[in-house]
């Protein structure tokens, strides 16, 4: 039992942490909030104070804006899709006895450790480029014409090369949570004469619920801010084609200076992930004793 | 007991596996081949697959010419020096909650879960404004700082749920034994935490070497890790795929190479204990 004496020094020994994620916390975000009420441009920094909202009808009137917001709907939803199905299906696959299933889980997981900027490039150069690419090669050898992905479907390309990145993340959780799927379970449901499909339906699918939620919202939070592949592979064009909100916002800030504006942005991306944060606390609370 | 599987099954799991294990491998194993051909042979078509010239020219231009070591360095000083700032202040914070915990402990895990949620985009204006007033961009300190409070969350988390697996009636039989409370952390605590913080460690390491929104905003040349420098190989003139290649072997190699040993390890950190 925890004495008196432990508690308080309990206490002082979480306490640094806390003081630190709350400064981080809200430091920042009170600023940004502050800063979307200015007229403040980092280029004309002796025109400045307050302007109310006009950031935000400058930033949601902006048709930048619309088309960032279904940009980003559009990266995360298709990422999810993509990633969940692929998921599962690897993960059920590396499931079944393999001979050498060690590395075919290695193989498949690799993805996951690879950096942003290098997943992009080359997958942008090696693999995609309309000319010497591996892809064109392929399209070539079967008799079409090579698809020039970042001029025909700069989005589909983006999404793409994400999913790749993602999808190990997917399959990884989900095979650990298949794999605590006792044996006796399997076996009981077999003696039970469960086909193939029911088994499948009725005690694989409900047990992975979880996993795959979980899966769902943590790829969210991340996949809301997916900046990297963008910069180093179409800076956000051809025109808008693949400007996310995490991007109008870089734009804004750093190569405009308009701090006002990208302050609007970022309050708005903070309120769509906290969305999805609040449902993803609620799932991760229910499972934790403390 | 172990069921009997046909190995007619096991032939043709196998197979399916083994290739879809492939594909999903396959651009990087292209990219590491690609590594060490000629800039001719790179672009060829039809690809050359494995009979080309091998050679390491590319290898030997990237880390004579091109900085590579100077990057790299910076990836292991701010991947090492996050982490180490992020368990010097974690460590207590986790043990804290994990040995007295508190009516409040869990709004406590919950509320640092939820700095987690923030989108980096939300701040990015007020941090790189804060590095431009404190004099911060392109320092060490200054990305090291970022990326340790960026990843605290996680790591108090994953310490957390490695602390209280650690039984507590240890202590109790210790303290019978007349151990005072530093000879208990030292000889009958650390050694049982050990295992957690270096998966912690683990996975720190990896979530800050591929870092890449905060490394991409707020370095550039001093203090810039290797996600700038393959980042430098998007430019058009800087269209080298062999050298692009070789560079991108060289900086995701030992993060693959930690990360495949760790993937447990990664699966509880990154959910937040919430699948084991």
């Amino acid at each position: 039992m925890a004495t008196k004496r432990s508690q308080s020094i309990g206490r002082i020994a979480v306490a640094p942490s806390v003081v630190l994620l709350f400064v981080w916390m809200i430091v920042p975000l009170a600023l940004t909030l502050y800063f979307s009420t200015q007229r403040y441009n980092l280029l004309y920094p002796e025109r400045s104070g307050f302007i109310g909202f006009t950031n935000y009808t400058y930033f949601v009137t902006n048709p930048a804006f619309a088309t960032a917001i279904v940009n980003t709907l559009v990266l995360v939803g298709s990422v999810l899709v993509i990633t969940v199905l692929l998921g599962t299906l690897l993960a059920l696959l590396l499931d079944q006895p393999i001979f050498g299933q060690g590395i075919v889980r290695l193989m498949v997981i690799a993805p996951f450790f690879i950096m942003p900027t290098v997943s992009a490039l080359v997958w942008k150069n090696l693999l995609m480029n309309p000319v010497s690419g591996f892809f064109a090669w392929i399209a070539k050898s079967f008799g079409f014409a090579p698809i020039d992905w970042f001029a025909q479907a700069p989005m589909l390309s983006v999404i793409l090369i994400v999913a790749w990145e993602w999808t190990p993340f997917a399959t990884l959780i989900i095979f650990t949570a298949l794999q605590s799927l006792d044996l006796e379970q399997k076996e009981a449901a077999e003696m039970d004469g469960a086909g193939a499909f029911s088994f499948f339906s009725w005690i694989v699918l409900p047990h992975l619920a979880r996993p795959i939620t979980v899966v769902i919202m943590i790829e969210t939070i991340f996949l809301l801010s997916v900046f990297a592949e963008i910069r180093v592979t179409t800076d956000g064009g051809p025109g808008q084609a693949t400007t996310n909100l995490a991007y109008l916002v870089f734009q804004q800030a750093i190569l405009n200076s308009n701090v006002g504006a990208a302050s609007a942005g970022g309050i708005v991306a903070v309120i769509l992930a906290n969305i999805v944060a609040f449902f993803l606390v609620r799932v991760v609370g229910k499972n934790l004793d403390a | 007991m172990a069921r009997k599987i046909s190995p007619a099954k096991t032939a043709f799991w196998t197979v399916i596996g083994w290739a879809a294990g492939f594909v999903v491998f396959f651009p990087i194993l292209w990219m590491f081949l690609t590594g060490f051909k000629t800039e001719l042979e790179a672009y060829s078509t039809p690809p050359k697959f494995l009979f080309f010239e091998w050679t390491t020219e590319n290898y030997q231009t990237i880390l004579h010419q091109r900085d590579y070591l100077h990057y790299a360095l910076n990836s292991v000083i701010i991947a090492g020096g996050s982490t180490l700032l992020a368990l010097i202040i974690a460590v207590p914070s986790a043990w804290g909650m994990a040995f007295s915990p508190t009516r409040r402990t869990k709004d406590l895990l919950m509320w640092m879960l939820s700095t987690k949620m923030m989108p980096a985009v939300g701040v990015l204006v007020p941090m790189y404004l804060i590095f431009i007033w404190l004099h911060l961009l392109d320092t060490h300190i200054g990305i090291i700082v970022l990326l340790c409070l960026a990843n605290l969350p996680i790591v108090i988390w994953m310490l957390f749920t490695y602390f209280k697996e650690i039984p507590k009636d240890i202590l109790e039989a210790a303290r019978m034994d007349g151990a005072t409370t530093w000879k208990e952390i030292v000889f009958v605590l650390t050694p049982m935490a050990i295992p957690g913080i270096a998966s912690t460690v683990l996975l720190n390491v990896i979530l800050a070497w591929n870092e890449a929104f905060w490394t991409l905003n707020v370095t550039t040349i001093d203090s810039a890790p290797l996600t700038q420098f393959i980042a430098s190989f998007s430019a058009p003139q800087g269209n080298f795929w062999a050298k692009l290649s070789a560079a991108s072997t060289l900086a995701i190699a030992p993060i693959v190479i930690l990360g495949w040993f760790g993937q447990k390890q990664l699966v509880r950190g990154l959910t937040f204990g919430a699948v084991k």
